[in-house]
């Protein structure tokens, strides 16, 4: 491994406008060398146009960007020790898969190619396909062509622009944990822009949700999961449920909340927002930290546990897990997503139920912002 | 009734089989009429067989020499008219400037203007400038009428290209003019040669602007038409049969490569 | 960190499909600079040219000076009427026969030739590397007086009705209005074929089957989904037919006789014959104005601007 650090990402104040437009707002970022980066966010928040200034396509409106020591911010594309994996490929339809492979080594003034050339496609066993045509290959061996060209060339940094998007399920699960294997083995900093929350998560080390040109939020898939500090990130990744509430007090390390006549306890910690008594908090729960308890068997619920009352109002089966909807005071759809273990016979559309979680698990989101931002795109992606 | 339902499934192939054969009538006769002894001076009447005319095509006085003037003309209109061409489509789908609807509407008018108006004009021209008629005066009007088709057939194979492609060519280490060479070009060549092609078998069989503007100089077609006057030698005939194969095996040939290099490859 | 801009509504999305900016400015303009100089010297300023010669007023030994003389086109419109409503006539009806027999074979291509679709695309093609002249002098033969054709008609006393029409003339086909479009129809027949075929060649095949699930007949199916969806290639194919038809004067003058005269034949012999340079202006002026009268209403009506 090398210790020069010359596969460090930094953008410093890069934005880029468009006329008015702005694409991406003044941004700082740096990415460690080795790492699997990921951009995440819905079309349009930046992230692609971010890529391409790092790849040198798109030339920032100020700002600079640094690889390790070296500032490439006005270097042409083909001179900076970058590539890119593009969206639908972009694989030369007019070569074969070897000179498509080759095209970098040869524009370097490489002459004999053929043994690298080969073992690259042997790594993506594609041996047997290398005087094949582009198009005659299928999906995912055209998008393991894209990777080996990229990587023949043995950069700094491998920047990949949605490289599953035009796969189908099954074939992304594969291709997501086959480059997660190859970015380990050849330990080159990854940069993956995506919208799907679940790839991101599955493949990076850390993830930056971008909307609206400008980064939400940055940290590993658990933390963004588990604490987001915006509506957009909460909702963007997975499903939140989220109330408002009122300060009522503090009490040592918690905040405690009044929400639809009932109290709710939120630590400290886990509070993005200000929280100063007589000010609104917005209170998020994950579904699937809530447990259901028909209202029958209210009294067992443990004490300390946070608690809201409400009706289920439609319950789906979804094999290792039931995700019920209940209409509650303080939210008429508050999902609920109950394993799969116990099932509760009563439990049916219609039934009084009680929902409580551990106060641990709750956090607390500024008010001030739009409770439903993140939701439409995630319906799309 | 079977017999009904049979052509009612079938009307469409039935109907465009005689259409096909409609676009086709005139080119049998006129391999059949090549191998006519025709007694008058006009070939419109089967008289007898006969291969003299096969054997002796260029029997005709100035014939041959109109269409090696027509053929020279033709290589030089396309070659002209594809350079050209092909530059303007370029910068049509990759440049933003400004009067760009100007520009197109420059390049759709040679297209929607009848040809006898377009000769006409030039002529004025011509006669105004005082340039002497002949070669020069002709190629420049079969430049000027094939520059457009040239501009439609390259702009739509390089809209259609990805532009991403040119993208992973830079990020490959290629520079501009390696891009333009080894990905551009090559993708956008099937578009280039259509346009060629189209180029080349316009500016051959064109005989409208020709005549208006060749003086004394005579094209094959004008040959031909001066020969719908004068008498029609069986030679015309042979010419227009052996350009009909000419097309059909060369066609052919490069299909028949195409598909096998296909499936060498595959 | 919060949100405090919505996108606007124009965001590039993808800004890959964007042309991409380059730093040379100039570079366009060097690229358009040959080509257009092409088009502007020959053919947009002899347009300027002849206009200017139109209202000219002279002779050939005096030479001609700009008179403003505009009684020119009204001379021309009275002398050349009757040709200029034979031009559009023939014209409208070679583009009518040529769209009525066109689409079969579009259609055929399209979707019903299967593996001999290239051959048939060919066969199609071929023909346009035969001289048209050659071409259309073959219809001298086929149309002849003595011949099959002319026989078969007669005896099935079709040349009855169009006699009686005004089409043909007594036992002849040749030398009358129907030759002339018969001729005009073959000439221009693939400049409809090729644009139908490719905007049918567009429509998704499923297309008929959802129609046909959804219970259209296949009449219906193609009246109410794939007429309206190849109407791109009919509007194109009708102006790439009827354009050159009506400036035409080759069909008229191999096939028809001097009742059958277009414009296109008043202006080839007022300009190279009788040398009265400026009615042939005036007249070759007036044909463009038409059509370009009729092709800008035609496109604005029909709703496809997007031609080139």
């Amino acid at each position: 491994m090398k210790t020069d650090n010359s596969g460090d990402v930094r953008l410093s104040g890069i934005s880029k406008t468009y006329g008015s437009f702005t694409a991406v707002h003044p941004l700082d970022l740096t990415v460690p060398e080795g790492s699997f980066f990921a951009l995440l966010g819905a079309s349009g928040c930046g992230k692609t146009t971010t890529l391409r200034m790092i790849a040198g396509l798109e030339e920032p409106s100020s700002g600079t960007v640094h690889l390790g020591d070296q500032d490439v911010t006005h270097l042409p594309p083909y001179k900076r020790p970058v590539n890119t994996v593009f969206q639908s490929y972009a694989l030369f339809p007019h070569l074969d898969i070897f000179e498509n492979v080759a095209f970098g080594l040869r524009r370097r003034g490489i002459k004999s190619v053929k043994k690298q050339v080969e073992e690259m496609l042997e790594l993506v066993q594609l041996g047997e396909q290398a005087r094949k045509k582009p198009h005659q290959l299928s999906g995912g061996q055209q998008q393991r062509v894209a990777v080996a060209r990229a990587l023949i060339n043995h950069p700094k940094v491998l920047l990949l622009d949605e490289p599953l998007g035009a796969l189908d399920l099954k074939l992304r699960r594969q291709m997501q944990l086959e480059l997660k294997r190859i970015q380990t083995e050849v330990g080159i900093t990854f940069v993956h822009v995506t919208h799907d929350q679940e790839e991101a998560m599955t493949m990076a080390d850390t993830v930056a949700v971008m909307n609206g040109g400008r980064v939400e939020q940055l940290g590993s898939p658990a933390d963004l999961y588990e604490n987001p500090r915006t509506t957009f990130v909460a909702n963007f990744l997975g499903t939140s449920n989220l109330i408002e509430a009122e300060v009522d007090a503090k009490n040592g390390d918690d905040i405690v909340l009044r929400a639809g006549g009932g109290k709710l306890v939120l630590p400290q910690a886990r509070c993005s927002a200000p929280a100063t008594a007589g000010g609104k908090v917005l209170v998020g729960i994950r579904p699937e930290k809530i447990a259901l308890t028909h209202a029958d068997d209210a009294g067992s619920i443990p004490e300390g546990r946070n608690r809201l009352t409400g009706k289920i109002a439609d319950a789906s089966f979804i094999g290792v897990s039931t995700q019920y909807v209940i209409d509650s005071p303080v939210c008429d759809e508050f999902a609920v997503y109950v394993q799969n273990v116990e099932r509760d016979g009563r439990l049916v559309p219609g039934a009084d139920v009680v929902l409580h979680w551990s106060p641990a698990h709750t956090f607390g989101l500024d008010a001030a912002q739009a409770i439903d931002a993140g939701t439409e795109e995630e319906a799309d992606a | 009734m079977p017999f009904v339902t049979w052509l009612k499934r079938h009307l469409v192939v039935i109907a465009g089989l005689l259409t096909l054969a409609y676009l086709l009538l005139p080119n049998v006769v006129v391999t059949v009429f090549s191998f006519n002894k025709p007694k008058g001076r006009f070939n419109y009447e089967w008289q007898q067989f006969s291969t003299a005319a096969w054997k002796d095509p260029c029997g005709v006085a100035d014939m041959c020499g109109s269409l090696s003037l027509s053929l020279q003309i033709a290589f030089w209109a396309t070659v002209g008219a594809t350079l050209l061409g092909t530059m303007i489509a370029f910068a049509l789908v990759r440049y933003r400037f400004r009067a760009r609807s100007a520009v197109n509407s420059l390049i759709f008018l040679p297209m929607a203007m009848p040809e006898v108006v377009m000769a006409a004009s030039l002529l004025t021209l011509f006669l105004n400038m005082g340039a002497q008629l002949g070669f020069w005066t002709i190629l420049i009007a079969h430049i000027m009428f094939c520059l457009s088709f040239v501009v439609v057939a390259v702009k739509a194979r390089v809209m259609s290209m990805d532009p991403r492609l040119e993208e992973a060519a830079r990020d490959l280490y290629a520079g501009p003019v390696q891009t333009f060479l080894r990905v551009t070009l090559p993708i956008a060549a099937p578009g280039i040669a259509a346009g060629a092609l189209l180029s080349f078998a316009l500016s051959f069989d064109d005989f409208i602007i020709t005549n208006f503007n060749a003086g004394s100089t005579v094209t094959f077609p004008m040959f031909v038409w001066g020969s719908a006057q004068r008498g029609t030698p069986v030679q015309i005939n042979v010419i227009g049969t052996a350009m009909f194969l000419v097309a059909v095996l060369f066609v052919l040939t490069s299909m028949v490569v195409g598909n096998r290099r296909n499936k060498q490859k595959a | 960190m919060t949100l405090t801009e919505a996108p606007a509504p124009l965001a590039p999305a993808e800004p890959a499909k964007k042309p991409p900016r380059r730093r040379g400015r100039l570079t366009p303009y060097w690229l358009l600079l040959p080509g257009l100089l092409w088009l502007v010297v020959f053919f947009a300023l002899p347009m300027i040219y002849q206009a200017s010669t139109s209202v000219q007023t002279g002779s050939l030994e005096d030479g001609y000076r700009v008179t403003w003389h505009f009684a020119t086109y009204w001379d021309a419109l009275v002398d050349y009427w009757p040709q200029f409503l034979r031009s559009v006539s023939y014209a409208a009806a070679a583009t009518a026969l040529c769209l009525l027999l066109g689409y079969p074979l579009a259609y055929l291509i399209a979707f019903r030739a299967g593996r001999w679709r290239n051959l048939i695309m060919i066969l199609v093609i071929a023909p346009f590397f035969t001289s048209f002249l050659i071409r259309t002098l073959a219809w001298k033969t086929i149309l002849a007086d003595s011949g099959p054709v002319v026989h078969t008609l007669n005896s099935l006393h079709v040349l009855d009705l169009t006699d009686w029409l005004g089409w043909t003339a007594g036992d002849r086909v040749l030398a009358t209005p129907l030759a002339v479009v018969c001729g005009l129809t073959y000439n221009f027949l693939p400049f409809m074929i090729l644009p139908l075929y490719t905007s049918l060649e567009r429509i998704d095949g499923r297309l008929h089957e959802a129609a046909g699930d959804l219970y259209a007949r296949p009449w219906t199916t193609f009246r109410k989904v794939t007429f309206p969806l190849s109407m791109p290639g009919v509007v194109s194919g009708t102006l790439l037919t009827f354009i050159p038809a009506t400036g035409d004067y080759v069909n008229a003058e191999l096939l028809g006789s001097t009742d059958t005269r277009m414009i296109g034949n008043v202006i080839q012999t007022q300009f190279l014959r009788i040398l009265d340079y400026p009615t042939a202006a005036a007249l070759s002026f007036i044909l463009m104005a038409g059509i370009l009268l009729m092709v800008t209403v035609y496109i604005r009506r029909s709703g496809t601007e997007d031609l080139v």
